[in-house]
């Protein structure tokens, strides 16, 4: 067991995130003469397929607060949330070049319509819009998606000149069970005591996960939560709250900071669901495109880009999580111009309003600036649930 | 200053009348109604249940053009509706919270069903999820994968077929207790057909100079009927025939397009368009184009519903539920962006246009993202010179008629230096 101590586990991490030429991602590809690496979008790809192909799947969540926008508003409109322009930016001023192929997650028709963009400007590359069933039956929906990671896994077999074997799927399968169980640990061990894994951190941890492969990610985990607990960390009289609508464009760190020095400890959120998108293991045994498939129909997370078909199941997810985290009240935090966060609010909203449930709304681009505003609004929420209490 | 009357067609009085009466129809209490979308609809289908088709675009377009929308969205927008989403949608919960009252002044029953045709729009889906919480009525998924290789794939096709049989045609007979009968479905899909040929016919017809009609704003009337509740009917196939009357008319006697004010009197410029158009204010949008002698000869619009003339799509009776799914997937905005850019690009080569012009609609995700790179690529492909104007659909705070008269005009005149250099094409910004 490594003793690295916290502070050097999150500016690794920190390192990581701040680094938008993916040094990490290159190293890993230089390693090995023609090693692959897939880069794919917010929601949710089956890594697994990647991984099992060889390739490293690289998570990209636009260019971050920090980048300097240049050439991506000739791209989109002012009415346009910011990731696509950022993630423009990225590549077309090199800093994606070594990346092989891309894939865009049926989230929403800005993602749909990026993966044009490339088809248009990256011809090179390997490109996939990836479609994932809105019908849950295993006969329906689940045969066409499993046509479609059939189809997914003889893609990136032509592009990696080999064949993708059953049994690489099961074993990446089970690397991923591992990931998500750590990344679940490292969730519940958040929740049970924020004061010791500050969000801010937990965050760096998991956009960690985005870059490097799963394997050295759970290792990463394991270390830090050895380490957060040798740690001496003062409690704070935060409220605690779950924050959602964060799935796709990404608030500036600063912005997660700013609440829980404001007074909200975060015990749960939708960051990167794609760590936790499959509720539960995936089954390393039989088929492994079946158990994949399986888990996408019944055990995945609830969130705004997949049908509920069931009305009265609407927002369940999101109360089991408030009743897990012992949650006090919920901020709705959703990116400037998202359809999907914003759209889906107003029936989040009213399942919390039928519960007396606390929340608060707000919107941020992944390069807003101001957190003054940010501030006051969590600290009057966090005030308001202390001097009032949690239903 | 009043604008004067509208000149209207024969035509225009029929497709008016058939929209009446179809709202007649769903108000009257006597038939089973279902709320579904424009894109790829399943008209043939439901009338196989005789349930009636309401299309809340087309609501939200009426009370657009009637000036109501503006206080229906800021009504949605109270109750928590966010500013950045669809305006469709906005008008639509904002009609209901003032009464549900349909164009023809009665109050829209509540659908018996929500039928989810989810085809080319992610809101689709959030739509229909946030109407159900109103109706609270069955809610049927029909999930369109998007075509974004080009073309759709086996796969995607049998896909919709199943969701077909084995979901969406179960529920229509429970709602409507009416067997499904196959050869109903192909009887209307052979009427289908028929309409569509002459469709096309009229489409093509651009292609003369001049032009003797207007392919989208008086595209948007032609298309109603086919893109609504008449697809498979008999009035649908006497209504083209009776436009196809006109336009021959129109051809013979060398007019160029029909405007609201009557023929235009000189085509001086022939545009693409791409993106719907603004509906608050429709007729001052037309206005600054055929002021100018622009007309438009070919737009993306005009294939919202279904697209028929790119690749011949007809409905095909002897493949009935297979020849929906190929409907539905081959829709405009469930295209990926190399054939959209393709489409644009055929349009305006095939139809000798000065260019292409984007009307970016700030609410929809699904024909806007990408349009600034959509532009690029056609001027591009063809050398000629492309514009890009920015308004809403039904939403009045997002049309400024100075901004955009600007814009056409300094298009315009880029065509006309274009023309007198008769060289390469200049980028427009
Ligand atoms: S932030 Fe929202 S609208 Fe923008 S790409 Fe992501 S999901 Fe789509
Ligand atoms: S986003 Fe566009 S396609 Fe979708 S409902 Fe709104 S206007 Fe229609």
């Amino acid at each position: 067991m490594s003793t690295k101590n916290v502070k050097e586990i999150v500016e690794f991490c920190q390192a990581i995130f701040e680094d938008i030429n993916f040094t990490k991602a290159r190293e890993w590809k230089e390693a090995v003469p023609g090693r692959k690496v897939i880069g794919y979008m917010p929601v949710y790809v089956p890594r697994e397929i990647i991984h099992a192909a060889g390739m490293l799947p690289l998570g990209i969540l636009g260019g971050g607060a920090d980048m300097e926008v240049i050439h991506g508003d000739a791209y989109y409109q002012s009415y346009i949330c910011r990731i696509p322009r950022s993630t423009i930016e990225l590549a077309i001023t090199g800093r994606l070049d070594f990346v092989d192929g891309m894939m865009f997650p049926s989230i929403c028709d800005v993602i749909r319509n990026l993966s044009g963009i490339w088809q248009l400007l990256f011809k090179d590359k390997y490109v996939r819009y990836f479609d994932t069933p809105q019908n849950f039956d295993d006969n329906v929906g689940g045969i066409f998606y499993g046509n479609e990671l059939r189809e997914l896994k003889e893609g990136l077999s032509k592009l990696g000149g080999r064949e993708i074997r059953d049994a690489d799927i099961r074993r990446s399968i089970a690397i991923y069970n591992e990931n998500r169980l750590m990344v679940n640990k490292v969730y519940d061990y958040r929740s049970n005591a924020p004061w010791k894994a500050p969000s801010a951190e937990v965050y760096l941890l998991m956009r960690a996960g985005m870059v490097l492969p799963p394997e050295e990610h759970t290792r990463l985990m394991q270390e830090y939560l050895a380490a957060a607990e040798t740690e001496n960390r003062s409690r704070r009289d935060n409220c605690r709250v779950v924050l959602t609508g964060a799935f796709c464009e990404q608030p500036p760190l600063p912005l997660i900071k700013s609440l829980e020095m404001a007074g909200c400890y975060i015990v749960d959120d939708d960051f990167m669901l794609v760590n936790r998108w499959i509720l539960g293991e995936v089954s390393t045994s039989g088929d492994p495109i079946a158990n994949l498939a399986s888990a996408f129909l019944h055990h995945s997370a609830q969130t705004a880009a997949k049908y509920e078909v069931d009305m009265k199941e609407k927002g369940s997810y999101l109360l089991d999580i408030i009743r897990k985290r012992r949650a006090d009240g919920v901020i709705f935090a959703a990116p400037s111009f998202c359809d999907p966060a914003l759209l889906d609010q107003p029936m989040m909203v009213s399942r919390l309003e039928a519960l007396k449930i606390p929340y608060i709304t707000m919107q941020y681009a992944e390069n807003s600036g101001q957190m003054q505003p940010i501030r006051e609004q969590a600290g009057t929420f966090a005030d308001s649930i202390k001097l009032w209490g949690a239903p | 200053m009043s604008k004067p009357e509208v000149v209207k067609s024969n035509s225009q009085i029929v497709q008016k009348e058939m929209i009446r009466r179809n709202y007649d129809k769903i108000t009257s209490g006597r038939v089973k109604v279902s709320s579904t979308f424009v894109p790829g609809n399943l008209n043939e289908l439901l009338m196989c249940f005789d349930i009636a088709n309401n299309l809340p675009e087309i609501n939200a377009i009426q009370n657009a053009m009637s000036k109501k929308s503006g206080e229906m969205i800021t009504e949605a927008e109270r109750s928590g509706h966010s500013e950045d989403v669809c305006t469709y949608v906005k008008a639509d919960i904002g009609m209901m919270a003032k009464g549900n009252i349909a164009p023809n002044g009665k109050p829209f029953p509540s659908p018996d069903m929500l039928l989810l045709s989810y085809t080319g729009c992610f809101t689709f889906l959030k739509w229909f999820e946030l109407l159900r919480e109103q109706y609270k009525c069955p809610t049927v998924m029909l999930h369109v994968p998007y075509a974004a290789d080009g073309h759709p794939t086996k796969n995607m096709r049998d896909y919709i077929v199943k969701q077909l049989r084995e979901e969406v045609i179960p529920a229509m007979e429970k709602i409507s207790g009416i067997k499904f009968d196959i050869d109903r479905l192909r009887e209307y899909l052979r009427k289908s057909a028929k309409a569509e040929d002459d469709l096309v016919w009229m489409l093509e017809q651009s292609k003369r100079k001049p032009s003797p009609i207007d392919c989208y704003f008086g595209g948007v009337y032609y298309m109603g009927p086919i893109f609504t509740a008449f697809r498979g009917t008999d009035e649908a196939i006497d209504y083209y025939k009776l436009l196809r009357g006109e336009i021959e008319e129109r051809i013979k006697l060398g007019l160029c397009a029909q405007t609201p004010e009557g023929e235009m009197p000189e085509e001086k410029y022939r545009l693409v368009v791409e993106g719907p158009p603004n509906w608050t204010s429709f007729r001052d949008f037309w206005q600054m184009f055929y002021e100018a002698g622009a007309v438009v000869v070919a737009s993306s619009y005009t294939k919202v519903g279904g697209v028929y003339d790119y690749d011949n799509f007809r409905h095909d009776p002897d493949q009935p539920l297979e020849s929906l799914a190929e409907y539905c997937l081959g829709v405009y905005t469930n295209r990926n962006l190399p054939t959209r850019v393709d489409m644009l690009a055929r349009n305006v080569v095939e139809y000798e246009a000065d260019g292409l012009l984007i009307n970016s609609i700030k609410s929809c995700n699904s024909f806007s993202a990408g349009q600034l790179v959509i532009m690029r690529e056609v001027e591009k492909l063809t050398g000629k010179p492309g514009a890009f104007i920015e308004t809403d659909l039904v939403d009045p705070r997002y049309f400024s008629a100075a901004n955009v008269k600007n814009r056409l005009e300094s298009y315009f005149q880029m065509i006309d230096q274009k023309r007198r250099a008769g060289g390469s094409a200049a980028l427009a910004a």
